[in-house]
């Protein structure tokens, strides 16, 4: 069994620390991403969805200059980015976007700001692509409880809260009129995207990070029509592409051209991607148009 | 407040001198009205009268600047069981993974926090609200592929499957077809009767309403007039609503209020507002 696997599994694979933590940790943030993921796709904040992606960079880049983990960062700084546009005014269709991108544009100028002292500073060189692109190999075993913590408090909003969320994304007079609290509701959701978001940024990097949240969610979204059986399908989906992707990362060491190895978020991200093409595909158009924020899968 | 003996129910909706302002301007002025059990209530107007108003204010969605809504006699509670509330259509993309079925369950427990578990009898119960509304063909469709009337029957087995007191529609007949806006007529009539359900719906045209509407609430600018349809909807007191001549005719069984030639009289609405 072992010799026929061995041009898959190189040697080494199953043996190594690093690729333990990065199973661990990639399989978790995947899981999290699928069941957020699928009510952002739901709700249509998949545009807020990846501007917090990119406003974690400045709390990223940030953690690099005072030396603790960019996931501390990220967290930081997508939690103070989610209570802005809330205040700013999520809430309403027409304010969403606005209110998303007014806090996107802030939060870039801390960004580049935080990136340029990053990569003039000597000892954090490295910090542009291990915020931008993510790190999963290099992560520390000590931040698993962390990312164990996190991830529980996210996953845990989402489900218990499902029915008020689900009836407050269907439509918020609904749901007001049925007595949910739906502001407190949208708070507590906005709570878990910007959680989420931070994990799968740390994991396949800020930029990548939208793909492992909306692409296994709106792929499973077109497979089935339940809504909590999208987010397992999400979630194995996310998890197989995460998995894969760091076998295949760890395969490409001995790849052209530098034998230097491949990065993960690339694999993970063209996994996610050819998922939802897949599907796409074979479902067809049947049941209408497609949802308008899938695209950003592929981003 | 009013106390009546047990056998006399209080109204199921008592609306008191409501009078609605919002971003500097006046909504609705000193609107009174009751809604008895049982009774089916019209609520009509064109667009922008303040019907959406006054179902948001009765809903608990809005507050009144003044006045008071009383639900079953008591003031209104923000969650109310007693009231069923069935929005206008809800947009919702194709994609959306909500099965009608799962639409309705949510009428039952969507306000719960916690993982969903249900019941067999809860399941019956869904199952038999279905039924009720004629859904049982496609309650396993998704809802954002329904047609507006089913999606309405939908919304309504939703709304009734906490057992409310008082139905609310919100122009439940618009964009439908009228074949559909039969059907969900004689569907809110044919129930309301039998589960002793006091309905209040919404519309800009009251002649689908006709044949089964105890009771009008007429909504012009703000202004309310109620009754029943051959108090309400005359030439005289519709005019006075207005504050403008209009015409009251009936053609074939169906009535329509036109603009009447506007007369020379002023219309100073001070006076209202000093209520």
């Amino acid at each position: 069994m072992a010799g026929s696997l061995a041009p898959v599994f190189e040697p080494g694979f199953f043996s190594s620390s690093p690729v333990h933590v990065a199973l661990i940790v990639g399989g978790v943030v995947a899981i999290v991403s699928g069941v957020v993921g699928t009510f952002t796709v739901m709700r249509g904040q998949a545009f807020a969805g990846h501007s917090l992606a990119d406003i974690g960079t400045a709390g990223g880049s940030a953690a690099f200059l005072v030396g603790v983990s960019p996931l501390y960062g990220f967290v930081t700084m997508n939690l103070i980015a989610a209570g802005a546009m809330e205040l700013i005014g999520i809430r309403r269709p027409r304010g969403r976007d606005l209110a998303t991108g007014i806090v996107l544009g802030a939060a870039l100028g801390l960004a580049a700001l935080f990136l340029y002292l990053d990569t003039t500073h000597s000892s954090t060189t490295g910090a542009t692509i291990n915020v931008l692109f993510g790190s999963i190999f290099e992560f520390p075993s000590s931040l698993v409880p962390v990312i164990a913590t996190f991830s529980v408090v996210a996953t845990g909003i989402v489900l218990l809260s499902y029915r008020p969320l689900l009836l407050s994304s269907l439509s918020p007079d609904l749901a007001a009129a049925r007595g949910v609290p739906v502001r407190l509701v949208g708070i507590g959701y906005l709570v878990s995207l910007a959680v989420a978001v931070s994990l799968s940024a740390v994991t396949i990097g800020a930029i990548l990070s939208t793909a492992l949240l909306i692409g296994p969610a709106a792929a499973a979204l077109r497979i089935t029509k339940r809504a909590p059986l999208a987010m397992a399908i999400a979630a194995a989906a996310g998890v197989a592409a995460t998995w894969l992707g760091i076998l295949l990362a760890y395969d490409s060491y001995d790849w052209a051209p530098g034998h230097r190895g491949w990065p993960v978020s690339f694999f993970v991200v063209t996994l996610v991607f050819a998922f939802y093409l897949v599907i796409h595909m074979s479902i067809g158009r049947s049941h209408g148009h497609g949802h308008p924020s899938v695209g950003t899968g592929a981003a | 407040m009013e106390f009546q003996a047990d056998a006399d129910l209080p109204p199921i909706l008592t609306v008191e001198g409501v009078n609605v302002w919002l971003s500097g301007r006046q909504i609705l002025h000193d609107v009174n009205f009751r809604i008895e059990a049982g009774e089916f209530t019209g609520l009509i107007g064109s667009n922008g009268a303040g019907k959406t108003t006054l179902l948001r204010v009765i809903l608990g969605l809005e507050s009144p600047t003044s006045g008071r809504v009383l639900v079953g006699g008591r003031p209104r509670s923000p969650r109310n069981p007693l009231i069923g509330y069935v929005p206008q259509k809800i947009l919702l993309d194709p994609d959306m993974p909500l099965r009608a079925r799962d639409l309705v369950a949510l009428g039952l427990d969507g306000h719960r926090f916690g993982l969903p578990r249900r019941s067999t009898a809860q399941k019956v119960l869904i199952d038999e609200m279905i039924d009720a509304v004629d859904a049982t063909s496609f309650a396993d469709a998704r809802v954002g592929i329904l047609s507006g009337g089913e999606q309405q029957r939908v919304l309504i087995a939703h709304a009734l499957i906490s057992r409310p007191r008082l139905l609310l529609l919100d122009e439940p007949l618009a964009n439908l077809d009228i074949r559909s806006e039969q059907e969900v007529v004689e569907l809110v009539a044919r129930i309301a009767s039998e589960q002793q359900i006091a309905v209040l719906i919404s519309a800009h045209d009251m002649n689908p309403l006709l044949p089964v509407m105890d009771r009008v609430i007429y909504v012009a600018a703000g202004r309310v007039a109620s009754g029943t349809t051959e108090e309400v909807v005359t030439t005289e007191a519709l005019s006075e609503l207005y504050g403008h001549h209009v015409d009251v005719v009936q053609i074939n069984e169906r009535i329509l209020v036109v603009a009447g030639r506007e007369t020379a009289a002023h219309h100073d609405h001070s006076d209202s507002r000093a209520e």
